[in-house]
C-alpha cells in the first residue's frame, strides 16, 4: 500500500461509504458462492439498511434471492404495514415464516404469564423455514456492537446441519476473503453489518434518506414500566395489578418482538434528533430495549448455539 | 452530509501480546474513557464493591470467562470526533495465534501489549513478527502495569531497548513506545501525572495522529476482481460487479479483462455513491463494457494505459503462510486456493522454511508446517492466478488455503512472487539447451519413422495396459517404431524416487510428458499409459508436445469404477476398501475425466482389436491434420 496525497479528493473514502462498500461486497460474494440465499428481514432499521444494501448490490437488476420475515405473531402493527408497503413498492419476494404455525402444528410450546416472549421460539420457526426452502445462507442485520457474544462472530456465520453455532470452531476471516464452501445440508449466516455501530446505521439512514416505521420517532403511547423496561401497552403485553399505565412520549430503538421489546423517553421526530439522542446516550440499545438479553450473561450466546440468527 | 459535519475516517487497529499482559483491561480502558461504553456493560462487569473489571468485558463466550482467557477475535468500537475505530481484540495465547494472525490482517496499526515487569516475551515476538509479515503499517508497543513498577523510568527505559532490539529484527522498524497503566488509565486516553519524564503521545493521541495508509489511487494500477456478472435481459446490458483494490475507475475508461486478455471501454458505472463519478479503492462499483466480451466471475480488469503494470498470470506462487488447521502442512499436499474473487487448486510444491517462534530464526526445508506454525513455501496452481506482490497490494497479494474435504479454511498467505510456467519453456540460466546437429524432418525422413504420442489415461484396472500394449504391437506390425511407458514401469526407474502424494504425481506425469516428447522426437510413437488423473497435470503433458509442433492423443478409458474394482487385477481397490492403501483415485482421491479427449471409450465388453483400429484411424487423421 503506498501512501496517498491527502489533497486528492477523490481517493479519500469515509468511513459509511466504506462500511458500505464492505457490505455490498460480501452480499455478492455469497451470492456468487452459495446456492440458495435469502435475506431475513424484520422491518427494523438494521433489516431495512442490510436491504438497501442488497438493492445496491445488484442494481439495476432486481435481488437475485427472496426476503424472510419470522414474524413472531406479536408485532407492532406499524411495523408490519410498513414491511408490506417497502417489499410490495420494489417488488421483493416476501415469505413469512410464522410462530404461531409452529405453536399449532406443536413444533414449540408457548410459555405463559408475564414475561412470556416468543422470542426463544423463533429459533424453531426460522429453522424449519431454512430447510422448508433449502436456503443455504441467510443474510442477517446483526451487527457486533450490539452484544458480546455477537462481537466475537464472524462475517460468514457457519452453522452446522442443526443450524448450531460453535464458537470454538470459527472459520479464520482474514483480509476480505470469506470461505463460502459447505456441505449439503449445512448453512451459513451472514452479517454485512458486523462492523457498523448503532450511529453508522443511523448515519447511512440519514445519508440514503431510508423510510423507517413511525414507531422509531416519537410519539404517544400507553406504557408500564417492567423490570426497568417501557412496555407498550397492547392486548399481549398487559400489566398486572403494580404495574401503573402511563401516557407518555416515547420512540423505540429497536423493533422486535412488543412482548419484550421497551421504548425509550423521546423528543426526537426526525432522523438528525435521532442522531443527537443516541450519539449522548449513555445505555446500550439491547441494554435499554431488550428484556430477553437480561435473562442471563450468556443469553445471546445460548439462543445463537441453538440456531438463533 | 452527516450530522457531525465532516466526513469521518475509518481506523482498524489489532491488539496484540501474551496472555495476562492487559490487552482486555486496555481495551476496556479505551473504550470507557472515550465514553464509548454504555453503562449497562460496565455494570454488568461491575462486582457489589463497585469494582469494575475492564478486561471482563472482552470476553463475549462462556468458556472464555470461566477460563479467564480470550479465545477468539472480538471486534469492539469506539469513536472520537475525527476518527472511527474497528478493533480487533485478539487472543494472546499461544494456541490461538491464527486467531491473531486474522484479527491483524486487515488493520492499519498494531498495538503490542508488554507487561512491564515482565519485559518481551516469547509471544510478543511471535505477534510482533506477524504483524511484520502481515504488512501492517504501523506497530505500536504499550508498556502496560507502569503502576506496578511505580512508574519507573529506569524500567521503562529497559524495556523499550528490548523493543528497539525486536524492531531491529524486523527489519529496523518504526516502532512506538507508550508507558501506560492500563488499570488505572494513565497514557491511555488521558495523560499521567505519574510519568512526568514520558513526552510522547497518550495511546489516543497516537491512533488519532497516525497517517492512514489508502490503497493507490493512480488510475493506470487499477485492479478490479470481478466478483458476479448479471445476466443480460432485453431492456439490459449484461453488468459486472466488484471492488476495486487498487486504481480508479471511470465512465470512458479503456480496461483490460484478465486472463483473457480481451480490451472494452467502461460505458456505464456505478459507484454507489450518487455524488462519485470516480471509484477508487477500496470501493464496491457495478460497470458496463462497450464490448460484449467474456467477462466471469474470477477475472480480473486492469487499465488499458500504455503505463499500466499487469499481474503475471501466474502459476508458481512464493508464499508465507500461517498454517491454522490442526492437520500439518506437506509438500505435495493439494488445497484449494482462494484469491480475491478466484479459487484454483494448488499443490504444494516444496516447504522451504519455518520460523521459530522464540528466536526468530528461520529454519531451512522443514517436514511440516503443524498449527499456528508460519514458513515460507511454494504453491503449483491448476490454472492461472492474478496475483501481486502483497507488499505492493494487500487484497490482491493475500490468499487463503481451503480443505477441499472438510471445507475448512486451513491457511492464510501472502505472496511474495509469482510466476509464470509454461511447460516446455522453463528458463534455466545456468544450463544451455544444446541443440542436436540434425533437423527432426531430416531425421524422420532418413529413417522413415514419424514420431507422436498418444496418451492414454483413466482409473487403475481401467483396461489402459491391455489396450496400450496391443496398440504397441499393433503399430510395430504396421511397421513404425512405438515404444510402451508404461506408469508402473516408470516407477521402476525414471520415478523411482517419486511416491503417490499429489505432489509427486505431478512431477511423475511431467517426467513422463519430458520423455514422450524426447521419444517423439526422435520418430517414435510413444504410447503411456498412466492413470495421469488430474486434467491440469495432463495438459502440462500436452503443452510439452504441442509446443515442440509434435502430434499428442489424449485417449480417455473410461470404463466405470464398478467394473474397475470388479476386475482389481492388482488388488488396489481391495486394499484401499480394507484401509491398507490410501489415495487411491477413484476411491479417495479425485479423477478428473478430459473435457475434450480426442477419442473416449470403456473396454467394458468391448473388443480389443476394434478398440485399437479407432486409435490409429484417430491417430491417422491426427497427423493427417497436422501436416
Amino acid at each position: 500500500m503506498t501512501a496517498v496525497p491527502s489533497a486528492d479528493p477523490d481517493a479519500h473514502v469515509d468511513e459509511l461509504r466504506a462500511l458500505e462498500a464492505e457490505a455490498v461486497h460480501i452480499i455478492r460474494e455469497v451470492v456468487a458462492e452459495l446456492a440458495r440465499p435469502v435475506l431475513l428481514f424484520s422491518a427494523g432499521k438494521d433489516s431495512i439498511v442490510l436491504l438497501r444494501l442488497a438493492e445496491k448490490a445488484f442494481r439495476p437488476s432486481p435481488l437475485p434471492f427472496p426476503v424472510l420475515h419470522v414474524d413472531t405473531g406479536h408485532n407492532f402493527p406499524e411495523v408490519i404495514d410498513f414491511r408490506d408497503r417497502r417489499l410490495a413498492e420494489d417488488g421483493h419476494r416476501l415469505i413469512v415464516a410464522s410462530v404461531q404455525e409452529s405453536i399449532d402444528r406443536g413444533r414449540v410450546a408457548e410459555t405463559g404469564g408475564p414475561g412470556a416472549s416468543r422470542n426463544r421460539l423463533q429459533t424453531r420457526t426460522l429453522l424449519d423455514a431454512l430447510e422448508e426452502h433449502r436456503f443455504d445462507a441467510a443474510f442477517g442485520g446483526a451487527r457486533r456492537d450490539e452484544e458480546r457474544a455477537r462481537a466475537k462472530e464472524r462475517v460468514l456465520s457457519f452453522r452446522d446441519e442443526f443450524g448450531q453455532w460453535d464458537p470454538r470452531s470459527q472459520r479464520p476471516e482474514p483480509w476480505s476473503l470469506y470461505n463460502g464452501r459447505i456441505r449439503r445440508g449445512e448453512q451459513v449466516r451472514v452479517f454485512p453489518l458486523s462492523n457498523w455501530t448503532e450511529l453508522d446505521i443511523w448515519r447511512y439512514i440519514e445519508l440514503e434518506k431510508l423510510a423507517l416505521p413511525s414507531i422509531y420517532f416519537v410519539h404517544e403511547r400507553q406504557v408500564f414500566e417492567r423490570d426497568g423496561i417501557l412496555l407498550g401497552l397492547s392486548e399481549y403485553t398487559l400489566p398486572t395489578e403494580n404495574e401503573l399505565v402511563q401516557r407518555l412520549r416515547v420512540r423505540y430503538r429497536t423493533v422486535g418482538d412488543l412482548t419484550i421489546t421497551g421504548a425509550v423517553r423521546s423528543d426526537a421526530g426526525d432522523v438528525a434528533g435521532v442522531i443527537e439522542e443516541i450519539a449522548a446516550a449513555t445505555v446500550s440499545e439491547r441494554g435499554e430495549t431488550r428484556a430477553d438479553d437480561r435473562t442471563s450473561v450468556a443469553a445471546m450466546e445460548d439462543r445463537k448455539r441453538e440456531g438463533y440468527f | 452530509m452527516t450530522t457531525t459535519g465532516r466526513p469521518r475516517q475509518l481506523l482498524r487497529l489489532a491488539t496484540a501480546g501474551s496472555v495476562d499482559d492487559g490487552k482486555s483491561t486496555l481495551i476496556g480502558r479505551l473504550l470507557h474513557d472515550t465514553g464509548s461504553l454504555p453503562t449497562d456493560h460496565l455494570e454488568a462487569v461491575t462486582n457489589a464493591d463497585g469494582e469494575a473489571d475492564l478486561a471482563a468485558l472482552s470476553d463475549g463466550l462462556r468458556a472464555e470467562r470461566e477460563q479467564g482467557i480470550t479465545i477468539d477475535v472480538a471486534y469492539r468500537f469506539f469513536s472520537t470526533p475525527t476518527r472511527s475505530f474497528v478493533l480487533a481484540d485478539t487472543p494472546g495465547h499461544e494456541r490461538y495465534t491464527r486467531n491473531m494472525f486474522t484479527g491483524a490482517s486487515n488493520t492499519h496499526v498494531a498495538v503490542l501489549l508488554v507487561d512491564a515487569r515482565t519485559g518481551v516475551l516469547r509471544q510478543t515476538r511471535r505477534h510482533a513478527r506477524i504483524a511484520d509479515l502481515l504488512g501492517v503499517p504501523h506497530l505500536v508497543a504499550v508498556v502496560n502495569k507502569i503502576d506496578l513498577v511505580d512508574f519507573d523510568e529506569t524500567r521503562f527505559k529497559e524495556v523499550e531497548s528490548e523493543l528497539g532490539l525486536l524492531a531491529q529484527r524486523l527489519g529496523g522498524r518504526d516502532l512506538t513506545v507508550i508507558p501506560v497503566s492500563a488499570t488505572r488509565g494513565d497514557n491511555v486516553v488521558t495523560r499521567s501525572d505519574s510519568t512526568p519524564w514520558y513526552d510522547g503521545p497518550t495511546l489516543l493521541d497516537h491512533l488519532e495522529g497516525v497517517e492512514l495508509a489508502a490503497p493507490s489511487a493512480v488510475a493506470s494500477e487499477l485492479r478490479l476482481p470481478i466478483q458476479w456478472v448479471a445476466r443480460p435481459t432485453d431492456h439490459q446490458r449484461r453488468r459486472y460487479t466488484g471492488r476495486l483494490s487498487a486504481g480508479t475507475l471511470s465512465v470512458g475508461d479503456e480496461v483490460v479483462v484478465l486472463p483473457a486478455g480481451s480490451r472494452s471501454t467502461v460505458t456505464a458505472l456505478d459507484t454507489l455513491d450518487p455524488h462519485r463519478a470516480v471509484a477508487v479503492a477500496p470501493l464496491s462499483v457495478s460497470f458496463e463494457l462497450a464490448d460484449d466480451v467474456d467477462v466471469a466471475r474470477g477475472d480480473l480488469v486492469v487499465s488499458a494505459a500504455a503505463e499500466a503494470s499487469a499481474p503475471v498470470p501466474a502459476r508458481e506462487i512464493d508464499a508465507t503462510v500461517c498454517w491454522l488447521s490442526e492437520t500439518p502442512l506437506r509438500a505435495g499436499d493439494r488445497v484449494a486456493l482462494k484469491h480475491t474473487s478466484r479459487t484454483v487448486r494448488a499443490t504444494v510444491q516444496e516447504l522451504h522454511t519455518r520460523l521459530d517462534p522464540e528466536t526468530l530464526e528461520e529454519h531451512d526445508s522443514p517436514s511440516e508446517l503443524a498449527l499456528n506454525d508460519i514458513g515460507r513455501i511454494t504453491l503449483r496452481t491448476s490454472t492461472v492466478v492474478l496475483a501481486d506482490p502483497y507488499a505492493t497490494n494487500r487484497d490482491a497479494g493475500a490468499f487463503i488455503l481451503i480443505d477441499e474435504q472438510s471445507n475448512d479454511t486451513v491457511g492464510a498467505g501472502t505472496v511474495s512472487d509469482a510466476r509464470e510456467v509454461v511447460p516446455g519453456e522453463q528458463t534455466r540460466h545456468d544450463i544451455k539447451w544444446h541443440p542436436s546437429s540434425l533437423e527432426r524432418d531430416r531425421r524422420w525422413s532418413a529413417t522413415g519413422q514419424r514420431g507422436a504420442t498418444i496418451w492414454l489415461t483413466g482409473l487403475p484396472a481401467s483396461g489402459k495396459s491391455t489396450v496400450a500394449v496391443a496398440l504397441e504391437r499393433a503399430l510395430v506390425d504396421a511397421g513404425r517404431t512405438a515404444y510402451l511407458l508404461d506408469g508402473d514401469n516408470v516407477r521402476h526407474g525414471i520415478s523411482d524416487d517419486l511416491g503417490f502424494s499429489p505432489g509427486d504425481r505431478a512431477e511423475n506425469i511431467r517426467r513422463v510428458g519430458h520423455l514422450t516428447r524426447l521419444f517423439a522426437d526422435a520418430g517414435v510413437v510413444a504410447v503411456a499409459s498412466m492413470v495421469s488423473p488430474l486434467r491440469s497435470d495432463r495438459a502440462i503433458a500436452r503443452a510439452l508436445n504441442e509446443a515442440a509442433a509434435l502430434p499428442f492423443l489424449e485417449i480417455h478409458v473410461s470404463t466405470p469404477v464398478e467394473e474397475c474394482e470388479r476386475r482389481d487385477p492388482k488388488g488396489l481397490y481391495a486394499r484401499a476398501r480394507a484401509g491398507e492403501l490410501r489415495g487411491l483415485t477413484g476411491i479417495d482421491a479425485p479423477y478428473e475425466a478430459p473435457e475434450n479427449p480426442d477419442l473416449a471409450f470403456d473396454t467394458t465388453g468391448a473388443d480389443l482389436d476394434d478398440l485399437v483400429a479407432r486409435i490409429l484411424t484417430e491417430l491417422t487423421r491426427h497427423e493427417g491434420l497436422a501436416t
